[in-house]
């Protein structure tokens, strides 16, 4: 017996919530450094700020050991240019994805990433982590460096992305927050940011939160606050029945960080890009069938009758042998790799994939389905860290797919894995499992905006930091999660240091208090799925790839009628649900985020994929800046910035001068 | 065929997400504790396997496997639709082989790198 209705059957009556239930009753906690988010860059600044001797405590909506985008593990840690056999700069790297964006990312996250990257890996090791071939597994292998033992992806010259044997990582990064005291919270729901009292005042100085258990209310109260939460992948997809599964982002990516900020105060920039969601989760089971792309890159593609896909470098040529699909092609500078959170990349920058054409071909039946992985063409060093180290490493690649095939008597050395069955167009993309058409066209993912931070990463408001890669204009993924968590802590840490103690104010926390109940309150509303494939509606519907003034205020309409009925009216039966139910309100003023800023940016623009029908000119070049918007007092304020903000006043010309003077 | 018969609401989808072994799981809840999205209930009864009370929102991390003190107590499973899709063909033999048939081939016993 393991399910519910297992359990019903077997015994005629319902089970009993197992937690002890107290809506309402209020806990307070005091600290030096809140931290909102316990993934793995939330944990990182949680740990640097208690190595700075202050007490650190982190409010978390799952459990912190294993919760996260980054609690599944990682196989390839990016922009550890500083490492001892990189060919990279922190300038190449910051100025190839700058170039790559024609602008539209945060180069000044990525300038600190880059030069803290690798110091945060080699932290991750005296945590625990294996970061290097101490075995000497892969000895020989053209991807290892043999005095370090470092083992590179992507670019076997250049040596900046690094394989790492991760699948335990948010385990070890765990043990150590543990370790140095910092005071977890599990399962908690935040429902708003405190400030300090006075109207509006601009210092934030804590946050309530709903344990999604117990039902209990919490005050936290803290002389800085770190955000580090994740994304919010509810907000235009909401089918969890088909994709919860198959998606990167799990059930508790609802936007939770961004709407804190938004309600108070806190400046947002580019939240009006969205993209096609690839990964939705409408494919297959992450990593579960043959590609050639990320985790699998190289990875040797045949056809039915084993017939072997060509290569192409990023201009388009042929890539000649094996080695060439791990080396940068005649007029590159370096490949930049996959999965750093960005979505266009100049051909300089860009990866050796499967030919572009391939669907072309496939219909005319030069390669004839199903497509396979033949691992068996590869040199055992290059098959077995494919199959073995990369997956098996990756996050939602241990058990769920190098445990559970290798038990079923999957064996790279015999086997063919085969790729999805699709039509010729769903190979156009070398992630077969990910197949981009199976993906509804109209449901899109936020690209890259977030919350616009200086070079402290601190928002506009006085204590509020930012370390993420989901929520945070110019993060990436992984490795750039713990990277910007750790500086973001360190810099929270060094102003909780002189900062006045914390004042609450209790109007603010009775409000929130009373606003968080409302749907245990009430015994026949409609439910918070029901409800988020309402919201999920109105965003394909009114904020979809193509927008119009007139649209998307109708749709900022529908929300608030949304908030004001059907979900001023939801039911919650248990503190789980309540917990979603908050989450939706979040999810909402995401929305409304999203549907601001488009409004605002009264032209089309092709690296935001941003297509205005009442304004179709692409890329008018007044319009080649970045737009900031904020909540002052109840209306909406907005501004522009140039591109490259970060290297103007107030700031240093340079990287480096402004990185040197911040660190 | 007398048990008696409940009204129930349809079994959710996915239906499992994870399966517990009874003979093995001793109903320690460490993997109820450490679960992302509150999958697992406690049994009512000690000792017992959790209950699995919201398979859908399962991201299936395989976390709770992983957290488990006894091996072999929890067995991921992934939804029918995407077990179904994991196919794979022996190149000497061109014999075919799915997650999840019946006569599985003997397991590949080699541990992950690391």
């Amino acid at each position: 017996m393991s399910t519910w209705h297992e359990y019903v059957r077997k015994t005629g009556s319902l089970p009993a919530w197992p937690y002890p239930v107290n809506y309402g009753k209020i806990n307070e906690v005091a600290s030096d450094v809140l931290v909102i988010g316990g993934g793995v860059a939330g944990l990182q600044a949680a740990i640097a700020a208690a190595r700075m001797g202050l007490k650190a405590c982190v409010l978390e909506r799952g459990h912190a050991k294993r919760s996260g985008a980054g609690g599944a593990g990682v196989d390839h840690w990016h922009g550890a240019v500083t490492n001892p056999c990189s060919r990279v700069t922190p300038e190449m790297y910051t100025r190839a994805c700058y170039e790559s964006m024609r602008g539209y990312t945060g180069t000044h996250v990525r300038y600190i990433i880059t030069k803290e990257s690798w110091d945060t890996l080699l932290e991750c090791e005296k945590m625990g982590v294996q970061i290097r071939d101490v075995r000497d597994e892969f000895k020989g292998a053209p991807f290892r460096d043999e005095a370090t033992k470092l083992m590179f992806a992507y670019d076997y010259r250049n040596r900046h992305v690094i394989r790492v044997w991760g699948y335990n990582i948010k385990v070890k990064v765990y043990e150590e927050a543990v370790r140095l005291g910092v005071n977890i919270f599990n399962r908690m729901m935040p429902t708003g940011l405190l400030t300090a009292p006075g109207k509006g005042s601009k210092r934030v100085v804590g946050a309530t939160a709903v344990d999604t258990r117990t039902g209990e209310f919490y005050v936290f109260r803290a002389k800085a606050t770190v955000i580090a939460t994740g994304g919010t992948g509810r907000l235009y997809d909401f089918a969890p029945e088909v994709t919860a599964a198959a998606s990167m982002g799990n059930m508790n990516s609802a936007g939770a960080g961004e709407a804190l900020g938004w309600k108070a105060g806190a400046e947002f920039v580019c939240m009006e890009a969205t993209y096609p969601a690839r990964l939705a989760g409408y494919g297959y089971a992450p990593y579960s069938m043959a590609n050639a792309h990320n985790t699998y890159h190289g990875t040797p593609i045949v056809d039915a009758e084993g017939k072997e896909v060509p290569w192409v470098d990023a201009f388009n040529r042929p890539v000649k042998d094996l080695a060439g699909r791990f080396l940068p092609a005649e007029g590159q500078e370096f490949i930049l790799g996959e999965g750093i959170g960005i979505s266009r990349y100049l051909p300089q920058y860009r990866n050796n994939e499967l030919i572009h054409d391939l669907p072309e071909r496939i219909r005319r039946g030069e390669f004839k389905l199903p497509l396979y992985a033949d691992f068996t063409r590869l040199p055992e060093t290059e098959r077995r860290c494919i199959f073995g180290m990369m997956v098996g490493n990756e996050g939602k690649t241990r058990i769920p797919i190098y445990d559970t095939m290798t038990r079923a008597g999957f064996d790279p050395e015999k086997d063919l894995f085969q790729a999805p069955v699709a039509p010729p167009e769903g190979y156009v993309h070398p992630n077969f499992w990910a197949v981009g058409v199976h993906t509804p066209p109209t449901i899109r993912m936020l690209g890259g905006g977030g919350y616009l931070v200086d070079w402290d990463l601190r928002t506009n408001l006085e204590g509020l930091y930012v370390g993420a890669g989901g929520n945070l204009f110019g993060g990436g993924c992984h490795g750039e999660s713990h990277t910007t968590g750790r500086y973001a802590g360190r810099h929270a840490a060094r102003y909780a240091m002189t900062a006045p103690e914390p004042a609450i104010d209790r109007h603010q926390v009775e409000a929130e208090r009373e606003a968080a109940y409302r749907a245990i309150r009430q015994s026949d509303g409609y439910g918070w799925k029901e409800i988020n494939a309402a919201i999920a509606r109105i965003m394909r519907d009114y904020c979809g790839q193509y927008k119009s003034e007139a649209t998307l205020k109708l749709g900022l309409r529908l929300l608030n009628e949304l908030k004001t009925t059907e979900l001023a009216h939801a039911h919650a039966a248990n503190p789980h649900e309540l917990g979603r139910l908050l989450e939706c309100h979040s999810i909402i003023t995401v929305g409304e985020m999203v549907m601001l800023a488009s409004l605002e940016r009264e032209a089309s623009n092709s690296i935001l994929d941003f297509h205005r029908l009442d304004y179709p000119e692409m890329d008018p070049p007044e319009w080649e800046k970045l737009i900031a918007i904020r909540l002052d007092d109840g209306r909406v304020r907005a501004r522009y910035l140039p591109l490259d903000f970060h290297l103007r006043e107030p700031y240093e010309p340079s990287y480096e001068d402004n990185y040197r003077k911040h660190a | 065929m007398s048990e008696k018969v409940f009204m129930v609401p349809n079994p959710p989808t996915p239906n499992r997400a994870v399966a517990f072994n009874p003979e093995i799981c001793t109903g320690c809840n460490r993997c109820v504790e450490v679960c992302p999205t509150d999958v697992l209930m406690p049994n009512p009864e000690k000792k017992q396997p959790p209950l699995v009370l919201y398979p859908e929102e399962c991201w299936y991390c395989g976390g709770c496997v992983e957290e488990c003190p006894r091996s072999g107590a929890i067995t991921m499973l992934h939804p029918v639709s995407q077990r179904i899709s994991v196919n794979w063909k022996r190149k000497d033999t061109g014999e075919l082989f799915r997650l999840g048939m019946q006569n599985p081939p003997p397991p590949n016993t080699r541990p992950p790198s690391g």
